[in-house]
């Protein structure tokens, strides 16, 4: 049984770029990705800011190195192009020399497509090869395109659990490994922008006309995101001779039990995940250099999660930011993108800024992180993911002790 | 890893809950779709919370009170749910609002209700239970990935009681839009002919299948869960065959003591062979069950073979609607459940008298 999780490989594609490192590039020169949507038809398109990635389905399918004939939903191929690059920054040149599993997930599947097609494929007189596409609704059928293009067989699995997803995916991802159960796991989500997610949170009214504004009193609600984002965790026995990136030293999951979709005030269910992490990790809050919180930029979770910060922390927070404002909130795939920035900022000792910040929360003890912060040695990093439904997960990273 | 299954709350296109018969009587469907026979919710739900929730919630919220009476268990330390398509007749609503009234005119009930988790989601709201919560949303994985975190958690020691369901609905679209790529027969095929029908295609079905797992047994006790293995795409039957092998082995077995096989055959032609094959080699002197002519073919059906596991190692009884071929056994201590959804995702667990 191996104790520790070794993060051996990185990758991602959002609004900021289509790599680790053009990601890296924007988020240094602090520059955003939202703006307007272009990939999908919406009659709220003018309206609504969005942190969209700039290719076309076609174009996707392209830099994953497929033919267009093997193109599949955009939720599929975002995941697929991520865990290419997660895969390749690990090193891995023989996928089945050790048991490899892939955890994904995803918060709206296949819908992209669903909501284009739903029509026809109720009306039996049209018929094409877009019928391959009913089977691509389901949630797990983007973890199977991604696993089937990378030879990943020995275990597949998909989470959903509203905005926490890939936080408990990468969790599940680590248990399997210290249950022995799988050596190396690739473990992640993807979630593509679609019009039942936009026209879904313009009727939870959560949606800011401007660019988000997290941990700002004026907030006005979030943008929302695409992307993906996947990590390869591995054990010791695995990850032996390889450059390690960082650890992944605690996790937490909880519920807040308080509401379908609202987080409570208190933050009770943010701070018992939280805490869980703690406890798995060893580690005591001051332990902490960074905190990427999950900061949507809505009145209810930014409250929420800076509360229970503020109580977990006893109030002494150390420098803390969301990058939602960048991204935007991709969803099912914001705690797996979050991730990758958590192990570049440990690996590169730089604390990534709250973009649009202005006024603080005056119910908050804390200011978020503004400026591109730099030099600071990066030790552990806390990274927040909540959901509807009351899930709350909390990840923390570690440098690993011999870098 | 192992757990005592204390309780399970099930409803399902048989009568399966309210009574402790055990498939002596068959409701026949003789349907290409099968749907839950359903309680009364007001025993359940609040009437004003039950009006605004859609069928797949109310079922899961009733199987896993069910369960928890069953088990006598008020609060769970974890839950973990398995769902391939969620809350289907949500996101049809809100999608053919959108679609329909061009993205106008939208109340958030419906998208609130169509997420994945809003069933661990409302269980652990009715409950105030603010513990670990997942949702597993893997096609013919889903449950089992439940199952197999269920079974981490309780080997990591800190948790006495855990609720894992599968829950999936059957819509009137849904059927409609899975029927053009060939999920479902043709021809209405009687319930106990299924198995003996050799054309494409099965039947559809539902359920929601809720079961407290426990690291102690108790007076509740059906049966221990000894363990779970998924296999994905397998490429003949040798890896089929290693993987039970290895499974068996891990508990100190090999196939000659199993003593029943609850296999997961719905009549369709393309996907029996690997039944086939294992009714005829290593698993040929077991005695061979089925289930899916009695819930229908969904993702999440192996929780229906589970509760028919369970069941049979409790009443050490054997249903003759369930057999297939002679009744070999005479007592019964260890069961496996071999299903399959598509031929793609296929899954293996072993339960024993406990």
């Amino acid at each position: 049984m191996s104790n520790k999780i070794y993060i051996t490989g990185i990758g991602m594609i959002s609004a900021i770029g289509n790599n680790v490192a053009e990601s890296l590039a924007s988020l240094e020169n602090l520059k955003s990705g939202i703006g307007t949507l272009e990939n999908v038809r919406s009659r709220h398109k003018d309206y609504v800011p969005v942190g969209e990635v700039k290719s076309t389905n076609e174009q996707l399918t392209a830099m994953a190195g497929l033919t267009p004939d093997k193109q599949s939903t955009r939720t599929a191929l975002l995941g697929l192009i991520a865990a290419q690059e997660a895969v390749k920054s690990s090193g891995i040149k023989n996928i089945k020399e050790f048991k490899t599993g892939i955890i994904s997930a995803t918060s709206v599947g296949g819908m992209g497509m669903t909501e284009n097609l739903w029509m026809d494929y109720l009306d039996t007189t049209k018929s094409g090869d877009w019928l391959k596409y009913i089977e691509a609704h389901e949630c797990g059928d983007s973890t199977e395109f991604i696993a089937d293009n990378l030879g990943v067989k020995d275990y597949l699995s998909t989470i959903s659990t509203a905005c926490s997803s890939s936080a408990n995916s990468i969790m599940f991802g680590a248990r399997l490994i210290k249950h022995g159960i799988l050596d190396r796991v690739i473990v992640g989500g993807t979630d593509s922008m679609s019009r039942f997610t936009i026209n879904g949170f313009m009727t939870l009214m959560i949606l800011d006309k401007e660019p988000c504004k997290p941990f700002d009193a004026n907030r006005q609600g979030l943008n929302l995101g695409e992307g993906a984002g996947f990590i390869v965790i591995e054990s010791e026995k695995a990850a032996q001779g390889k450059e390690i990136l960082a650890e992944l030293s605690g996790y937490g999951n909880s519920n807040d039990a308080y509401h379908q979709t609202a987080s409570s005030p208190d933050g009770a269910g943010a701070f018992m995940a939280m805490e869980k992490a703690f406890k798995v990790s060893g580690l005591k809050p001051s332990d902490i250099d960074y905190i990427n919180a999950h900061g949507t930029g809505t009145a209810i979770n930014d409250m929420s999660e800076g509360t229970a910060i503020d109580r977990l922390f006893n109030k002494n927070v150390p420098s803390i930011s969301s990058t939602k404002a960048y991204t935007g909130h991709t969803l099912g795939a914001c705690a797996a993108i979050e991730a990758v920035f958590s192990v570049l900022a440990i690996k590169n000792n730089e604390i990534f800024p709250n973009l649009n910040y202005k006024t603080p929360m005056p119910e908050l003890s804390f200011k978020p992180t503004t400026t591109l912060e730099k030099g600071k040695k990066i030790n552990h990093v806390l990274s927040n993911s909540f959901g509807f439904g009351g899930n709350t997960s909390a990840l923390i990273f570690s440098r690993h002790k011999a870098s | 890893m192992e757990g005592y299954i204390n309780g399970i709350g099930i409803i399902s296109p048989q009568k399966t809950f309210d009574t402790p018969d055990f498939l002596s009587e068959v409701v026949e469907h003789n349907s290409k779709a099968l749907y839950s026979i359903e309680p009364s919710y007001k025993e359940f739900l609040n009437p004003n919370l039950a009006r605004r929730m859609a069928r797949i919630i109310k079922m899961s919220i009733a199987a896993s009170t069910i369960c928890f009476r069953d088990a006598k268990v008020e609060m769970p330390d974890a839950i973990m749910t398995g769902t391939a398509l969620g809350c289907l007749e949500d996101t049809e609503k809100f999608l053919w609002a959108i679609i329909h009234d061009d993205e106008q005119f939208l109340t958030p009930t419906s998208f609130i209700q169509s997420t994945h988790n809003t069933v661990s989601a409302q269980i652990a709201l009715q409950l105030k239970c603010m513990n670990y919560n997942f949702t597993y949303v893997h096609k013919g994985f889903s449950f089992e990935s439940a199952v197999l975190d269920a079974l981490m958690t309780l080997a990591e020691g800190e948790a006495k009681n855990i609720l894992i369901g599968g829950h999936d609905e059957m819509t009137d679209k849904y059927y409609r839009v899975c029927d053009r790529i060939g999920y479902f027969k043709q021809e209405t095929v009687p319930t106990m002919e299924l198995i003996n029908r050799k054309t494409n295609g099965s039947i559809g079905g539902e359920g929601a299948a809720f079961f407290v797992l426990s690291k102690d047994k108790s007076e509740t006790s059906y049966a221990k869960l000894r363990g779970i293995k998924t296999i994905y795409k397998p490429e003949n039957n040798q890896e089929i065959e290693n993987k039970i092998n290895e499974l068996l082995a891990s508990n100190g077995l090999t196939a000659k003591d199993i003593d029943v096989v609850v296999y997961g055959n719905n009549g369709d032609a393309r996907f029996d062979k690997t039944y086939t094959h294992l009714q005829d080699n290593l698993l040929k002197d077991s005695t061979s069950t089925y289930f899916k002519h009695l819930c229908g073919e969904y993702q999440t059906a192996g929780s229906f073979g589970m509760w028919v596991a369970a069941k049979i190692i409790k009443t050490q009884t054997i249903p003759s609607a369930i057999l297939i071929g002679d009744n070999k056994s005479k007592s019964i201590k260890n069961v496996l459940i071999y299903n399959t959804f598509l031929d793609v995702d296929h899954s293996v667990y072993l339960l024993s008298q406990c």
